[in-house]
Parts: structure tokens; sequence; C-alpha cells
């Protein structure tokens, strides 16, 4: 279909006070547009109609919306999925923050109406990728979190396969005879209702359970994933859409548990351990199977401990509270001691707390374990320092029972060999995430436990952010995950007690079904919800430098053997990072691409040298610094009206033929305005703002191919609060410009 | 999409009480998953306390990105339709299928309204910034705040009967003020029942003997996120209320409140982390201020833990063992002697601070404000888990949570709402 451009110009909120509309008009008439309209107030009914009556009458199809700034009334100006609609916020991006009735200020205006046209004659509607899927889900572990995910997804409507190594359902909480109190009054253990919830699940329709199964390979994508479920030597395969990860953990290696008496006396036991013997029948001293009169708990155990797990296992607290219970219920007369450094009981857990202190058999103190050893006597005796009575003491108990933590099956303790040379590298914050080659995040899930086996190009797992876990590093969206359609649930995701296990698989099994929803209509998951557009390769021009395949911050392009992309559309999130990766411009979305922006970048007018207006171009994010400009646009802040903006979908999407482009096109200068990157990054898809920053060497070469000062370029992280910080950056960023003098291209 | 045309009555699969962190991910999780929902907020915009929240531990990150992430979502999503200035004035029915009535209060302002701020200058009435705890004004019609959605105005109704109010309407080039609206009614007819009607902090007036109320220089957590914020009564600049002098020696005080039987006999579960986040804020102003932080246990799950480590690596911060008995003002100096028993040493201490800051607890809404459907509570007013009965809890009405961990219950929730609709619908076909 031919495309015809209507440009609609809005004369309201002190757009008309500040510009020159019928000049803005004429821009529009000087680019090709063929349907020109301004309106007083074009959000009002009469203003909307007006774009719809040349939609339906004249077959405008590309719409440009000069008016506010597109986070506001959205919906006014959507026109359906055949017209392409492009906000130009000449409002909170010019009028509101620049001079008005200015000749620079017009001329920032004017460029945004050609860049805009630019956009819609080099774009198209999103069409989507829709292909037939699944919309089963696998849930892979059986304990609290994955038994609740299963259940939760069949009661919904959906087919489920569930997946677990051990021969019975149940995991963990089948093991433990009572657990803390999951309700009011939070006061006495209760029943874990696990035997319930496996009943429930193995006689539900909807659920196929593999028992004594584990998953031997995973291929494909979201929508059409392929499991191979191994058991016995035998090989079932299931295809499923997205998939729910609830392995669970393991406790910590007690074997490595020495400085605090492990392995010093068969009366030194683990918290799990203990667990084993309640279920067995009365707790008995391990070493001569006498009654314990005097038990000694030792908290953070190998956690909380630079040495061993740096983390708080969350749960240890509260469970030996309620190990201290049992022992007080089975033998009376027993002494409970229970060592801690902060006892961590929170929300109404601290009413569980209260009922064990009132035990007057149960003494608690914070104190720091000095020794712990086997006496001649047999007993055990355990040294506390800083103890809360202000002096060290000294408990001489006949079982010592430590308060252990929490490892994530993901993850595999290095042995004793591999230790040297692996440690750290499979959870190490500090190596990972900070490369941006794919190749380190493909060497650290191979060093994590293989327990989805995927057959993608960067690893076999979920990447894992840190202490092996694969958690999201996003508060906001803690189910944010770096392999679409895969979610983790439960102790495996972070350390978790069984009663938010349950909550987590719950949740996870919404994220699983929302992604099969989403995928069968060949829409984006989380945070493009909703985005129809997809990447195309042009494979002729591929090069295989694998760039894009290294890159893709969700893994979702695998490559052939010779390092041709293999793309898989309904893993990937819409980020465009492969599109700012391509040197040789291959990949394109149809509403978003490198000739488009290239279109745009030349749709800006350079004025001659002798002219003295510089201009500048900033590349900046979508999702935090245009709001962030926005907000300072809303407080009125003034800066300077040299810097023309395109926004991108990530800072990671940037290509750096747009700063060449730029450059010899007379551009004096560009500024690059992401995310913070680092530990703690902000960029919503993962890598992208740290990607900006590696490929900043690129564009210094590219400059340095130019004869170009390096000051042209500079790249900024500005959080969505920083809108003080916008008119400075933009100032002084010109001051320098000016400094360095302008672009020799120009008149070229 | 917000309540541009909403009709009298409307049927959804599920209802949304509250657009807080919580109500808001629940009800975009079940709209992505192909449900019709509606969010029905009590304040003129949606955002609740973390709208309000300068910093989120332990990335130190502003809460508006996530907004601005949530907020799209619901803009590209024609499946949810949010109500503001809205109340639950009832709700009947139950598993099969609910009908509520829903009370909107009159914001002044109709739809017409392009946040030009005309009105906004032109008008001569104040009122007391209640999103700033009443730290600063505002004028009578204003914008709640800069991520405010819908990003409308809105008249605060108890000055929109003063005729002075008249010329702030007149300044409105789009007929947008409206001060004579009326409340309006509308039945609505749902699957499923989502209750986020998140939480408040403790009054912290009743902690009689820490002094708020009484010496300007003691503040709430809450109050500390607002005075941090750019968006704050300051613009950022930690300074203390009395002089608005900077800061030298700040004082937190854990467990205001909480872990105490004569208050919150339970843990808020956030405050610790919230304090050494807030300390960060003061360093980042303050390079050689002193911050002491009085506590019982410092609570950090987790890897949370990471955070508290890192706290410990600041030379000047120091965490004390032993919680606040007592808050005294130093005459003349308006400076505050912390009195506390040192449970390590067994020491009394005396530490003089030029701010204090109390670490209040969370009271769910719910304790005042009881969901319908007699919804199981427990003895302080959470709904309580897993009963089956009543509204479907989600966030900080079912525990103190976090923000992610209300993110996390609040997508279960949208879970259990999913399944109860299904069920809905199910028995409505039968």
């Amino acid at each position: 279909m031919e495309t015809k451009i209507g440009a609609y110009f809005c004369k309201g909120c002190g757009i008309g006070g500040c510009l020159d509309i019928d000049k803005l008009l004429k821009a529009a008439t000087a680019a090709k547009v063929p349907v020109v309209k301004s309106h007083d107030i074009l959000c009002s009914q009469a203003g909307v109609d007006s774009i719809k009556a040349d939609i339906a009458g004249a077959g405008v199809n590309r719409v440009s919306v000069v008016a506010c700034s597109p986070r506001v009334f959205p919906e006014l100006f959507e026109f359906g999925k055949d017209v392409l609609t492009d906000r130009v916020n000449v409002r909170e991006g010019v009028a509101w923050c620049c001079k008005p009735n200015d000749e620079d200020t017009q001329m920032l205006a004017e460029d945004c109406v050609r860049m805009s046209v630019a956009r819609l004659v080099n774009s198209a509607p999103a069409e989507p990728f829709v292909e037939e899927t699944s919309k089963a889900v696998l849930v892979v572990g059986a304990g609290m979190a994955g038994l609740t995910a299963a259940k939760s997804a069949a009661q919904a409507g959906y087919k489920v396969v569930l997946v677990e190594k051990e021969e019975r359902l149940g995991g963990w909480a089948s093991k433990f005879s009572k657990v803390v109190p999951k309700g009011p009054v939070y006061r006495e253990p209760e029943d874990s209702g696990v035997e319930a919830l496996v009943q429930e699940v193995e006689s539900h329709p909807n659920i196929k359970v593999h028992k004594g199964a584990t998953v031997a390979k995973t291929v494909g994508q979201p929508g059409k994933f392929m499991a191979a479920l191994e058991k016995g030597g035998v090989t079932t395969e299931v295809t499923v859409g997205s998939i729910v990860l609830a392995s669970g953990w393991k406790p910590y290696d007690a074997s490595k548990l020495g400085r605090w008496g492990y392995g010093a006396s068969p009366d030194v036991i683990t918290n799990v351990r203990f667990e084993e013997l309640a279920a067995k029948g009365r707790i008995m001293r391990p070493s001569d199977g006498k009654p314990v009169t005097s038990v000694a708990f030792i908290q953070c155990a190998g956690s909380r401990d630079a040495e061993h797990l740096p983390y708080c296992s969350a749960v240890c607290c509260r469970v030996s509270l309620k190990q201290a219970l049992h022992v007080r219920r089975e033998h009376p007369e027993a002494k409970v001691y229970i060592i801690y450094k902060d006892l961590r009981s929170p929300a109404q857990y601290e009413r569980f707390y209260a009922r064990v202190a009132e035990d007057e058999g149960v003494f608690l103190t914070k104190g720091e374990i000095a020794e712990v050893k086997k006496e001649a006597d047999g007993l055990i005796s355990v040294r506390a320092e800083k103890t809360l009575l202000g002096e060290d003491i000294t408990v001489r108990a006949d079982l010592v029972v430590l308060a252990t933590g929490m490892v994530p099956s993901t993850k595999v303790e290095p042995g004793p060999a591999a230790a040297e040379g692996a440690a750290g590298k499979t959870c190490d914050p500090e190596k990972e995430g900070k490369t941006a080659d794919g190749k380190k995040e493909a060497e650290s899930a191979e060093l994590g436990a293989k327990i989805l086996n995927l057959t993608y190009r960067q690893g076999t797992d979920l990447p894992t952010l840190k202490y092996g876990f694969p958690d999201s590093h996003f508060i906001c969206f803690p189910y944010e995950t770096r392999r679409t359609g895969i979610y983790a649930a439960g102790a495996v995701r972070a350390p978790m007690d069984l009663a938010s296990g349950a909550g987590d698989g719950r949740g996870a099994a919404l994220k699983a079904i929302q992604c099969v929803e989403a995928i069968s209509r060949g829409a984006a998951v989380h945070p493009r919800a909703g985005d129809l557009s997809y990447p195309e390769f042009f494979m002729q021009r591929c090069t295989q430098c694998k760039r894009c395949t290294e890159e893709c911050p969700f893994g979702s392009l695998d490559e052939d053997n010779k390092g041709t992309p293999l793309p898989n559309p309904l893993r990937c999130r819409r980020c465009g990072v492969c599109l700012g990766a391509c040197p040789e411009r291959i990949v394109s979305f149809k509403n978003f691409n490198v000739n488009m922006v290239s279109k745009m970048i030349k749709a800006i007018e350079v004025p001659e040298e002798d002219e003295d207006k510089p201009r500048i171009l900033a590349f900046i994010c979508e999702n935090d610094a245009l709001a962030s400009l926005d907000m300072a646009g809303v407080m009125r802040l003034q800066r300077n009206a040299m810097i023309r903006i395109i926004p991108l979908r990530c800072l990671g999407s940037m290509n750096a033929v747009w700063v060449s482009d730029a450059l010899a096109g007379g551009i004096d200068g560009v500024l690059l305005i992401g995310c913070k990157k680092g530990d703690d990054y902000q960029c919503h898809f993962i890598r992208g703002s740290e990607l900006a920053d590696y490929r900043m060497g690129n564009v210094k070469e590219k400059l340095k191919q130019l004869v170009l000062e390096e000051e042209r370029v500079e790249i900024h992280e500005l959080a969505i609060t920083d809108y003080r910080r916008i008119p400075e950056i933009f100032d002084k960023f010109l001051e320098t410009i000016r400094r360095v003098g302008p672009n020799p291209y120009k008149d070229m | 999409m917000a309540e541009q045309k909403i009709a009298d009555s409307m049927s959804a699969d599920i209802l949304v009480v509250g657009g807080g962190i919580a109500g808001m991910t629940a009800a975009l999780e079940a709209a992505e998953a192909g449900k019709t929902v509606v969010l029905s907020e009590a304040k003129p915009s949606l955002g609740g306390r973390v709208a309000a929240t300068n910093q989120y531990f332990p990335k130190l990150c502003p809460p508006s990105c996530g907004i601005e992430i949530n907020l799209r979502r619901i803009k590209a999503n024609p499946s949810i339709t949010v109500l503001t200035l809205a109340e639950v004035e009832g709700l009947s029915g139950g598993r099969g299928g609910h009908e509520a009535r829903i009370k909107l209060h009159p914001r002044f302002v109709n739809e017409k309204c392009t946040a030009c701020g005309d009105c906004e200058k032109a008008c001569e009435v104040e009122r007391d910034n209640d999103f700033n705890f009443g730290l600063d004004k505002t004028k009578a019609v204003y914008l709640p705040h800069l991520m405010a959605y819908p990003f409308r105005y809105v008249v605060d109704p108890k000055h929109a009967g003063d005729p002075r109010m008249k010329k702030a309407a007149a300044a409105c080039a789009y007929g947008a003020v409206e001060l004579d609206m009326k409340p309006r009614t509308l039945t609505l007819k749902v699957g499923a029942v989502v209750w986020a009607t998140g939480w408040k902090p403790y009054d912290a007036a009743k902690l009689d003997r820490l002094g708020f109320g009484r010496y300007r220089n003691v503040v709430t957590n809450s109050m500390m996120e607002r005075l941090a914020s750019q968006s704050g009564p300051t613009g950022g600049k930690l300074v203390r209320p009395s002089d608005q002098v900077g800061l030298k020696k700040v004082g937190f005080v854990q467990c205001a409140g909480s872990r105490d039987e004569k208050h919150l006999p339970y843990c808020s579960a956030v405050c610790c982390l919230a304090s050494m986040k807030q300390a960060t804020y003061v360093r980042a102003q303050y390079p050689d201020a002193e911050i002491h932080i009085f506590y019982i246990d410092v609570r950090a799950p987790g890897r949370m833990e990471d955070f508290y480590v890192k706290a410990q690596e600041d030379k000047k911060l120091f965490f004390h063992r032993g919680k606040v008995g007592t808050i005294t003002e130093v005459e003349g100096s308006r400076n505050l002697v912390l009195e506390a028993e040192n449970t390590l040493t067994g020491e009394l201490t005396k530490t003089e601070v030029d701010m204090a800051v109390l670490a209040v607890g969370m009271v769910p809404n719910t304790a005042d404000e009881k969901p319908p459907l007699d919804t199981p509570l427990d003895e302080f007013g959470f709904i309580a888990p897993d009963t089956g009965k009543g509204v479907i809890g989600a966030g900080t009405v079912t525990r103190p949570l976090d923000v992610a961990s209300s993110v996390v219950d609040a997508t279960g929730a949208a879970m259990r709402a999913l399944i109860a609709a299904a069920e809905a619908s199910a028995a409505g076909r039968n």
C-alpha cells in the first residue's frame, strides 16, 4: 500500500505562542507531506476527529502528531494497526524548555518535523511473527514451588508437564515433619500440607507427571520448546510453550564446616540431618542413642561468611526456632541454646520467635562462635564471644546443630581440583556482565549445573545473577529473566521458606501463562510487552562476525557452524541490540531500522559554518532518559535549542554507523544518553547501556578515520529522576562543541 | 487506558483494588495474560507509596524507572481500565462472580485537561502537600506528582467550593476545570477481586518518648524519602527541618514501635534495609557526617546481606545494638539526645545528633478499612494467607514486604485471580 503522510500541528499548551506554526506547516509541505493541518487543541474530540476523517477519507496512513510527548494521551492518537503514528514532541521537548519566538527554537521544531517525516517514510507498521505454538507449561522440579506452579497453571486451564528427578514428588517439604507456622496465630509448627498438594497434582487431568526423570535436552524457543525427558535410558519428547525452573536447593557442603565442629563428633549435625532424625523418631544423641539434655544451635554456620556463603539463607533462624521447640517437646528436661549473629524472623514470624523465647528452656543469645570442640567426656563445648550477657559463654552440649545455608541447585560446587581455575566464574559478579563478549556467559553457564540443557549458543541453562542463583536483577520485575519464556521459582531463585516458595511458584506460573499467550499472538513479553515488531536479518550480507549472536542479552540467536546467525524470533525481546551490533546493517525491524535513523539524521538541516549554529544529535534511551526529558519539560527547565533528539529502544540498539553518518553530514557533536551500567545496572535490557559504552571504542575509531576530535562524542548515564541535570549536560556539551569548533565536514 | 468514557455499568474478568506497586502489578500481570481488568485507585493517581520513595535498596535505583515501564504497559494495554479517586462502596457475591459498586469522587478536572499548568499558575489557594507529608504546600489545583497517571490536574475537594478557585477555573483554555463536578457511582461485574490497598506508616505520634511531633528534627523514615527526593520539598537537599541546616550527625532509630507488644508486635521486614539505604542518602551529600543506627537485630535476608556488609564498610556509620528508649531535645541547638541501652555491653548510652529518623513500621490499610466479603484477617489486620475466603490479598496487605517481594506476591495474586475468574466464567456458562 502506498504511504500517505498527514502532519497535524497542535497550537495548544503554549506551542502556538512559542512557535510560528505557519512556518512549521510550510516545513512539512516542503518535506513533501501531502496533508498538513493545524488545530487549536489537537487532543480535543474535534482535533482527533479531523485526523480520523483524513484517514478514512483522504487515505492518510502515516500520521505525524506534532504536539505533546508520546508519553501522554497515547490512546487518543492510535488509529489501528494499519496506521503508523509518530508523536513529535514540541510541547515538553520544545515549547516548554526552549526560548519562545526564537530563531533557534523554531529551527529545532522544524527539524523535529522533518525527522518525523523521514521516520514515517522509512518505516512501516509492525507485522507480528505468528506461528503455531504450544500453550503447555513445563515445570522442572516438584517441590513446594514446582507443585504450586503446576497446580496453578493447570487450574487456570493450561496443560502442564511436571518433571521430578526423584521417584516421588514433594521435595524438601515432604522430608520435614513439621514446618514453621505459615499463618495466624504464628505460634506452633504445623504440617506443610505438601501431601495433599502432591495428591492434587498427581490426579489433575491437566498435569502429566514424569517422576525419576531429568531434562536431557531443550531445543527451540518459547511457544515451541521441545524438551527431551529422560528416564532410565528412555527418552520422551514433549512440546511446551514455556518453562518454570523450580529445581530447588541443596544444603551447603557440611564437610567445609570444620570450624564449627562438623566432623569432630557424630553429635555435631546439620539442621537438615536434624530433620531426617526427627522424621525417623525421637531425637537422640547420634553417638550413643541416649536422650539429649543440652542442645546448642549454631546459626549462620557457613552463612553470612565471606569464605563460605556470603549471603543469608533467610530461613535458618526460624528453622532453628522450630527445631528448638521440637527438642523441648520431646525432651522437656533438655536445655536448648541458640547462638546467633542477628535473629532474623521477619514480619509476623516475630510472633513465633516471641513464642519460642517464652519457653524457659530455650536460651537465645547473640554471639560470635569462637570455638567448637569435643571434650574428653564426649560432650561438645561451644564457646561464644560478644554475647548479650557482655561476657563469653561456653555451652557444654550433647548435641550441636549447625544451621547451614541453602545453595541453589543451579550451582556446581567446584571440586578441589577445579576450585583454583573455576572458582568465581559461575557467579562472580565482578566478571559476569562486565564483558561485551557473550562467550563469558556461555562459560558461566557451562560451569553451572546442567538442568535444562538448552541448546542455546549462549549456554545450557539460565544465566545466574549472584552466588549461583538465577534471580532477577530488577526490584520491580523479580521474574525478569534472561532466557525468554523460562522463569525461575522457589529456592533456586533466592533463599526462601516453603510458604514463599509456594507463592513464588504461583507467580512464575502466571508469567509462564502470560508468555505462551503473548507468543501465540506474536507479541513480545516484558519489558516491551505487546510489541509486535521483530528483527529480520538480510542474511546475504552477513559476514559471520558473530557480534549479534554474542551480544544478544537474551541468547535469542543461535549460530550455524559457519557462524551465521540463526534467529529465534520467539525468544526475542525486541531491544534492538542486534541491530546496534551489526556492522553490515542487516538487522531491521519494520518500524525501526538503520536506514530509518540514517534518514532522520539526514533530515536535520545543518546551517553553514559561519552561522554559528552548532548542531548536536542526542541518541537517548526511550525507557528512562526520554521520561526524564519530559519531566524536565514539565518543570520548565530551560535548555539550549541546538540539540536534536532521536529516542532508541535501548542505547544498546545504537549502531555506530549513525554516529559517522551524523558527523560526516556536518553535525558537530553526538550525545549518547542511556541508563546506568555496571553491577547495579538499570538498563531494562540488562546489557544495553554497557554495550553502548563498549561500542564507544568503535566510535572513537570512526572519529579517528574522519580526523575528528574525540570530544565530539560523549556518553552519559542518566537516571529517570535526573531531570535537573539535563540542562547542564546539554549546555556543557554545547560549550565543548563551541570550544572544539565547527565540524569541518559541514561545508562539504 | 485511563478513564475517558467510563460507562455506568461494566464487566471485567478481574477487579484490582489499590494502584500501588502491588495493585499495578496484579492488574498488569493478569491483563498481559489475556484478562480484562479494572484497576481502582482511591488517590488521584497511580503509584502508591513507591511513587513517594526516593530510591530502592539495594540497587539505589529510582522507583520511577519501574513505574514508567508499568505505566507504559498500562497505556499500551486496552484490557486495563484505570479508575482513580475511586472507592469500593460495596462488594457482593462469591466464587462464581462478584458485583462491585464503585463511587468515583469528583476530580473537579475533566478529561480535557492537558496538564499545561495554566490553572495552577492562576490559583491563589494553597494546601498542605500530603505527598510530601505536609512538609511543603501545593496549589489547591495540583498535579499529584511528575509521574502521575492519569497525567492530569486535580482539585483538592476541601477547596473546590472556595470562591477564589473560580480564577483557576477561568484560566483553563480547555474548559477542563469543573468546580461543580459531582460524584458518580458505577457497578461492575467481575469474576475475581484482588485487594491491594497497601500500608501506612505506624503513627509516630503514639511513640510518646521518641518526641515525634514535639521536636521538629525527629522525622519518620517515610518523610526521609521525601526529604531526599528530587521532587521533594527541598529538591533533594537533605537538611534538618527546624533550620534547613546541613547534617553533621544523624541517628536512625530502628524498631520505632515495631517488635513491641505495646505498638506493633511484628517486624516490618524492610526498615533495617531502608535505614541503611537512607544512610547512603546522607553519605552522598555529607561525606563527613556521622551516622548512628540503633538496632535490635539487623535483618537483611538473602543477598541483601551484601548491602549490610557494604554499609559496614562506611567508617563513619556506626551500628549500636540497643533500642532507643527516649529522645529529648537540647534547648537552643534543637539537637536531639538518643538514650539507648547497649544490649551487648549493658551500658546506657546517650548520643547527641542533629536529626533523628524513626524507622516506623508498616500498618496494613486493611487494619482500619476492612476488606469486604468477611475476608479473614490476622490479629494485626493483615489478610490471612491461603484461606481461600473473601478477596485475594496482594502485597503489603498480606504481610510486611519489600518491593520485590510485593511484586512476587502480586503476581501470585494475579494467578489466583485468573483461576477464580476462570471458575466464575465456567459457572456463568453453566
